[in-house]
């Protein structure tokens, strides 16, 4: 300990046995387990902790939690810093590494302080005002500056290495707050049988009754209720949890920080609860009183100061100067004097309850009523202050005034119920003239308010209230029986007795004062009276404005010592009630919540999902080059040692071309269809009519939505009767899937037809090229025969080598091939066996991008044509609905934009120079020009075809097919480059289909 | 109206700012005016330039709340003109020209910033994709560029290009002169500009009906503050069109979606540039303040609840730090929704009509902010002239009767997927 | 949210996937009447306030529930089956 240590030698619930040493800002310090940073550093007399963000003033500690304003420290550093840390909430931990932030070089000399000499330009939203020429875009001249001047503290750049956990809780009563209401509600909903949650922010049990002396009333009740509620089994407590949000349906969102034992690695865990009844006791905090110069450091709340004296053993200042406005903080003087302060009270009240004034007297403190702090003095921590009469009746200051000495001054304007959560579920914070403030609504839906959260202020009032809410929760959660009481000490009853609060939201300099100094109300964000004025004299006036205008309550610490002090001095300033200016909206989260918290164990790879085929090792280990395809990851092409992906498409494509090649389509969605109404059922749903098909037959179909655009393509096997088998591409497996079940379910829920998506159950084999036949053979020995037999858009259900294989022989490589189904279990096993027979017949592997090329080549479209805007004329597949047939879609496909001749359909396109390449994207325009606007349509698929020597591509040319033979440029500016190109048929190669049956 | 300017700061700082006057009138409504626009969104550059480029000035733009309460004050002020579709392109260009010039135009700082947004490509496919809107974008005459990984790192290198990544980054579609603006900045520099050309603006003034003549003609509208009567009724409410509209008689082919929007803590810079990742359907950006600002998809169902589900909290934050593992350690400190009016095709509606007297602004989805100066623009134009202005031209209402959709996303008429 | 499905009990709306009004009138399909399809493919009444809409139960029985719910502050007030009356109630 140092000489200026400010640490008392025994009291507080820290654990002296131990002793850890942690950095602020390259200084070594000691503190104690059961410190906070902020605790710590006060006990070691560090008075600046950090600068205010836009004039940069020397700030000290403030509050002792959630509300800090000033002491945002960054924790870490360099790649690993986390910017904008509340010391307040910082438990100390061995070894911590703490700096200040928004300063350079340093944060007792900062440069950026000449900014304070120039507040009054920098009033509320002078940036509105200016920074806009000489030129048109001289923003971007200043924009670097400002925003290297704003922000507050520097994140790092590094990932994360902490490990965010993720919970679910599911519970009969989720008890919010684990103060004197919160624990008595938890314990009336225990006693009562139903399930209990109680989350306490803190690490300790006990609220604002931690605030009191070891041994005090107060302290003993809080052990005895952590002795009842650890005897029910019913009830769970979480610590150091913050309920930062509550949702529709009973869904909170919980963010539980690590405890200061956990491994480093530990990050929060974020808990979604899920709750029958809520007891919301999140109490109330504390407020200030603007006057000059209160941001000074060694001004602090009152429940602050008497905070880390009672719990943290630090004595803030030995000279105090409490200034109150009402009973609560009177407490805190009498603390901070028995333990060796000689402390001041200024009260602008004729003064307080009789039981306090007494106490007051017998403790020998000085009592001046009828006064206010009216100015504090000292830059970089409060020296004296300027104490001056107040005139109630008048609400002003007057001219007498006279210097204080204080190096701690306590400051409490009263008390603001956090009414967050209740606000958030829709219940309407109301004024209270009482208890000056904006006080929750009892009860929104299955959440009860309970405590000083609804303006009750009084210990005793907020137990009783707590039990009484607590069961009216149990009740609603399903409980049953009589909570019973409580055991109350007379010693916390005694203590109250209070004289009425004085709402004080501003302390005018006396008129006798030379100059003006800032009376902050938004310490972090630098917002002082005079903005809230301007802005209110600007118009600013509704509530959201002021706040968006002035920044007032857009801090890290949103508002919470700030915001009913500038909505107070909003309605001043433009004479209104201040329950009619009415507070800004509350959303979540109630505290800042990290996105890591948010995000859980989900980052990285493991951000979504990846969906893996069943044949995924064996495409591994052949080497393959995987795409993403959606959420699969399909083999995109099998490189040879030493290949880019143009030579290894180029040469599987060339193979199933002139020999065979095998390609894994297991991601294709397969949709079992059964039910005595299915050949009714796929009529409607496709185009082209399906109850025609045979079976043991296979057809190429495809679906519109209501809309008369073409949704997806596919083929449609029939297994039996009133058995079909669908696939759709694997883009639009699920979306076809779900509009299948959505009008089963809701449109003709009279049809017997059942769906079943089998596209996991599956797993399917392409096999492709002139040798397929003989590769397949091969395969299947002796019981070759239903392969033999099969004919083009035939299906077989047969062996091969031992596994159940079914075949369908459809192609879309225009190659006679054959997709065999199996049991996803056997796919590696036929995969395996395919590869061993397939040495001899020239088999390739081949992926998507090969896949591509073939079916280019063959004019076949696929989701780059059908990109959810194409009519099936745009695809030339008008004549798949033959007229007069009825099915989704076909109504409003025949509206008059859709009949349009002039409307792009797809065509196929060489280059005229047939060594240039067309690239995908490119917009056709008419050849020479001019090459502007969305000129006739676009290229949607390229590829160079091994097999004819030259780029091809398919793309969409306003007229279509009345184009062919003529010319068209290709145009890519992005890429520099305009293409001469011939429109001619899609069906680039073999446009008979001869080689399907080679 | 005091001019705004550095050197006025100055002069009233001196003055202890005492010399500021109202930035806008605060009138009464008067009992007729030639224009009522509904809204003060879009609505307040509506009625600006109404006054501003057709000289009509007896205009009131009526606000149900407090002035630029709606989506032009919930949304994650990006600007951008990045459309591939006829009909959406140019009017968006028009956009972009326009806040280029508005802050001087407006004498009202609105932090124009063009300061790029990327839009991703995780693989060739996408590239593909980026490729036909980049092209559609220079030969409309706007700026585009398709950039490769190595640009991409220079331009955000707080993106994950890690192995770890789940897309990883390949490339993407640049637009140098995309950007960011202060969105409380633009509704306020507008109202502060109209109303100096006259428009009176009057807030808490909730329209509850509209009134008709016997013809049926729409002549005024029902308010909390009494009756209004009007030659001309403009609606340009967002995601209230719905609603509204049905008092009129009027459906719409429109569905209103929620949109949630985090920002974080202020940070020293972090990201220069607007980054969009389709993969994870996430946004980001970073305020002049220092906050991160992002978004991600619909909550996906009807609502008018300016609140949004913890789910879609959980599943940004998630894409978020795919994107960017650093963000991981960066704490949101306030989550807003805006309620949309989501299209059957993604792309907004401004026509005259259908019902005599009446005009349509809607069907915004969530891309109505960097729309606001030309839906503004041409709104005006459409009510001045009786005629649509050739950049809005295809943003017809009967479109969808007609087969004419202006689909950029080609998701067809579900309104939660555009 | 949290929805009722009459077959696996309350549970998250995201196992849930939203299915649009479900006070569309949908022509028959041999109607060949273009606006009847086009009100019903495009145009929505979008209330602010009660709202009979489906949701498809994608991450549990995959049912299809007709859900009545505010738009506005999200309360369900019923929950059935599609294309039944079972499970009526919330």
């Amino acid at each position: 300990m140092t000489a200026r240590s400010h640490r008392l030698p025994e009291g507080g619930r820290i654990d002296r046995s131990r002793t850890l040493s942690f950095l602020f800002d390259g200084q070594s310090y000691l503190g104690h387990p059961g410190d906070t940073l902020a605790s710590a550093l006060l006990a070691n007399g560090v008075r600046v902790v950090g600068r205010s963000f836009k004039l940069h003033r020397p700030r000290g500690v403030f509050a002792y939690g959630v509300n800090e304003p000033n002491a945002l420290v960054t924790l870490g550093t360099g790649v690993d810093g986390e910017a904008n840390v509340r010391a307040t909430m910082i438990e100390l931990r061995q070894g911590l590494v703490a700096h200040s932030q928004n300063r350079w070089p340093s944060l007792a000399f900062d440069v950026m302080g000449v900014n304070d000499w120039f507040k009054s330009a920098f009033a509320a939203g002078f940036y509105y005002k200016t920074f806009m020429g000489p030129a048109k875009k001289s923003w971007m001249t200043y924009e670097p500056w400002i925003r290297r001047a704003a922000g507050l503290g520097r994140s790092g750049t590094g990932s994360d290495s902490r490990r965010y956990g993720r919970r679910n809780i599911t519970t009969d009563v989720l008890v919010v707050g684990g103060g004197p209401a919160g624990l008595a509600a938890a314990c009336a909903a225990g006693r009562m049988g139903v399930r209990v949650l109680l989350v306490e922010q803190q690490p300790e049990l006990g609220g604002s009754l931690l605030e009191d002396r070891e041994g005090s009333a107060a302290a003993s009740f809080v052990d005895m209720m952590e002795q009842e509620l650890a005897g029910l089994d019913t009830v769970r407590v979480l610590k150091r949890t913050t309920v930062f949000g509550a949702y529709d349906h009973g869904v909170f969102g919980l963010v539980e920080r690590p405890s200061p034992e956990a491994a480093p690695a530990a990050g929060e865990r974020f808990i979604v609860v899920r709750s029958r009844a809520a007891v919301v006791a999140t109490g109330a905090l504390e407020r200030h009183v603007p006057f000059g110069d209160n941001d000074r450091p060694g001004i602090m709340l009152a429940s602050a100061a008497r905070t880390y004296l009672n719990r943290y053993g630090v004595l803030c200042g030995r000279r105090v100067v409490v200034f109150t406005t009402n009973d609560h903080a009177y407490p805190a003087a009498l603390d901070l004097a028995a333990a060796g302060a000689t402390v001041s009270i200024i009260d602008p009240r004729p003064g307080p309850g009789p039981a306090m004034k007494a106490a007051v007297e017998r403790a020998g403190v000085g009592l001046l009523s009828g006064h206010v702090v009216a100015e504090a003095r000292g830059r970089a921590g409060v020296q004296s202050v300027l104490v001056a009469g107040y005139d109630a009746a008048r609400g002003g200051t007057q001219p007498v005034w006279f210097e204080l000495p204080a190096d701690l001054v306590c400051v409490s304007g009263g008390y603001d119920p956090q009414v967050h959560l209740t606000s958030q579920l829709g219940g309407k914070a109301v004024w209270s003239d009482a208890a000056a403030s904006f006080c929750s609504a009892r009860q929104v839906g299955d959440a009860w308010a309970s405590g000083a959260v609804t303006g009750v202020m009084s210990t005793t009032e907020v137990i009783a209230d707590g039990l009484a809410q607590g069961r009216a929760a149990a009740i609603a959660a399903g409980g049953r029986g009589d909570p019973g009481g409580l055991r109350v000490s007379a010693d916390l009853a005694a203590s109250e007795s209070p004289a009425a609060m004085m709402p004080l939201w501003d302390v005018p300099p006396p008129p006798s004062f030379r100059r003006r100094r800032k009376r902050f109300i938004d310490l972090q964000n630098d917002v002082s009276q005079s903005d809230v004025a301007l802005a209110a004299r600007e118009g600013y006036v509704s509530v959201e404005h002021m706040k968006r205008y002035t920044t007032l309550g857009m801090g890290t610490d949103q508002g919470k010592v700030a915001n009913v002090v500038g909505l107070a001095n909003l309605a001043a300033v433009t004479e209104r009630a201040i329950a009619d200016v009415g507070t800004t909206t509350y959303r979540p989260p109630y505290t800042p919540i990290s996105v890591g918290a948010l995000a859980g164990l989900e980052t990285g790879q493991h951000s979504t999902p990846l969906r893996r085929t069943s044949l995924d090792l064996l495409h591994e280990a052949a080497g393959a080059v995987f795409v993403d395809a959606g959420h699969w990851r399909r083999p995109w092409y099998y490189p040879l040692k030493g290949e880019t992906i143009d030579e290894a498409y180029r040469r599987e494509a060339l193979a199933v071309r002139t020999t065979v090649g095998m390609v894994d389509v297991s991601t294709l969605g397969k949709i079992d269809v059964q039910g005595p109404d299915t050949a009714t059922f796929l009529d409607r749903i496709y185009v082209n009519a399906m109850s025609t098909l045979k079976v043991g037959r296979v057809r190429y179909g495809v679906m519109l939505r209501d809309d008369g655009l073409v949704l997806d393509d596919g083929t449609v096997a029939r297994l039996g009767d009133a058995h079909f088998l669908v696939t759709t591409t694997t883009a639009e497996a699920g979306k076809v899937m779900s509009h299948l079940e959505g009008l089963l379910a809701t449109v003709w829920p009279d049809l017997k037809v059942h769906v079943a998506s089998v596209t996991d159950q599956w797993a399917a084999i392409a096999v492709a090229g002139p040798r397929a036949l003989a590769l397949l053979q091969d395969a299947a020995g002796a019981r070759a025969a239903w392969l033999s037999d099969l004919p083009h858009m035939g299906l077989a259900d047969g062996v091969i080598d031992g596994l159940p294989v079914r075949a369908h022989r459809v192609s879309f490589s225009g190659e006679r091939a054959y997709e065999l189904f199996v049991p996803s279990g056997y796919a590696a096993a036929l995969w395996r066996r395919l590869a061993g027979s397939g040495g001899r017949h020239g088999l390739t592997l081949y992926g998507t991008e090969a896949m591509a090329t073939l079916r280019i080549e063959k004019g076949h479209v696929a989701g780059n044509e059908i990109d959810g805007r194409m009519t099936l004329g745009d695809l030339g597949l008008a004549g798949l609905a033959k007229p007069g047939r009825h099915f989704i879609g076909s109504a409003l496909m025949r509206r008059e934009a859709l009949m349009a001749p002039e409307r792009p359909a797809l065509v196929g396109l060489v280059p005229i120079d047939r060594g240039q390449r067309v690239r995908q994207g490119a917009i056709l325009q008419p050849a020479g020009g001019p090459h502007e606007g969305h000129g006739l349509g676009h290229v949607s698929s390229t590829t160079f075809s091994p097999i004819l020597g030259h780029y091809i591509a398919l793309g969409f040319v306003a007229g279509g097919s009345a184009r062919m033979g003529g010319q068209v440029d290709a145009c890519s500016p992005v890429h520099g480059e305009t293409v001469r190109c011939e429109v001619v048929s899609p069906k680039f190669y073999d446009p008979t289909g001869a080689r399907l049956h080679a | 109206m005091k001019r705004y300017s550095g050197i006025s700061v100055l002069r009233e700082a001196l003055r202890g700012n005492a010399g500021w006057t109202r930035a806008w009138r605060d009138p009464d409504p008067k009992p007729h005016y030639d224009v009522i626009v509904v809204g003060s969104g879009h609505g307040l550059a509506t009625a600006y330039y109404l006054a501003k480029e057709h000289g009509i000035r007896n205009v009131a733009v009526l606000e149900k709340g407090w002035l630029g309460g709606g989506n032009i004050g919930r949304n994650t002020t990006i600007i951008r003109s990045n459309y591939m579709i006829d009909g959406n392109t140019r009017f968006y260009e028009l956009s972009l020209k326009l806040w280029e010039g508005l802050s001087h135009d407006l004498n009202f700082n609105a932090m124009v910033s063009h300061r790029g947004i990327i839009n991703l490509a995780h693989n060739q496919a996408q590239v593909n994709a980026l490729v036909r809107r980049g092209n559609i974008m220079r030969l409309n005459g706007i700026d585009a560029e398709i950039i490769d990984r190595e640009e991409v790192r220079r331009r955000a290198p707080v993106l994950d290009f890690s192995s770890e990544a789940r897309f990883p980054i390949v490339g993407g579609l640049w637009q140098g002169r995309a950007g960011t603006v202060r969105h409380d900045a633009v509704a306020w520099g507008f109202a502060r500009a109209a109303s100096a050309l006259g428009v009176d603006i009057v807030q808490n003034c909730e329209v509850v009906g509209f009134l008709k003549d016997d013809a049926g003609r729409i002549v005024g509208v029902e308010t909390t503050r009494g009756p209004i009567r009007a030659g001309k009724v403009a609606l340009a409410v967002a995601g209230h069109s719905g609603h509204l509209a049905a008092k009129a008689g009027l459906t719409l082919p429109i569905e209103t979606h929620i949109l949630q929007a985090f920002v974080s803590e202020p940070l020293k810079p972090l990201l220069d540039c607007v980054v969009t990742y389709g993969a994870g359907h996430f946004y980001i950006s970073q305020t002049d303040k220092g906050g991160m600002l992002f978004g991600g998809d619909l909550d996906g169902f009807n609502s008018y609840g300016q609140r949004g589900a913890l789910s879609v909290a959980e599943d940004v934050a998630t894409m978020g730090k795919a994107l960017m593992p650093s963000l991981s350690r960066v704490r949101i400190v306030r989550q807003w929704a805006g309620v949309m009016d989501m299209s059957m095709d993604g792309s907004p509606i401004i026509c005259k009509g259908p019902l005599d007297g009446l005009y349509l602004n809607c069907g915004w989805c969530y891309g109505g902010f960097k729309a606001t100066p030309a839906s503004g623009y041409t709104f005006a134009w459409t009510i001045a002239r009786d005629e649509p202005h050739e950049v809005s031209a295809r943003f017809t209402l009967d479109r969808f009767r007609r087969g004419e959709a202006i689909d950029e996303k080609g998701a067809g008429p579900t309104p939660g997927l555009h | 949210m949290r929805i009722h499905c009459p077959h696996c009990g309350t549970r998250d709306h995201t196992e849930f996937s939203y299915g649009g009004d479900a006070t569309v009138t949908r022509p028959p399909l041999e109607d060949g009447d273009i606006d009847r399809w086009h009100a019903a493919v495009f145009l929505r009444p979008n209330p602010k306030g009660i709202h009979r809409e489906y949701w498809h139960h994608a991450l549990g029985c995959r049912s299809w529930l007709i859900v009545e719910r505010d738009t506005l502050t999200h309360r369900i007030s019923a929950t059935r089956l599609a294309g039944s009356d079972e499970g009526a109630g919330s």
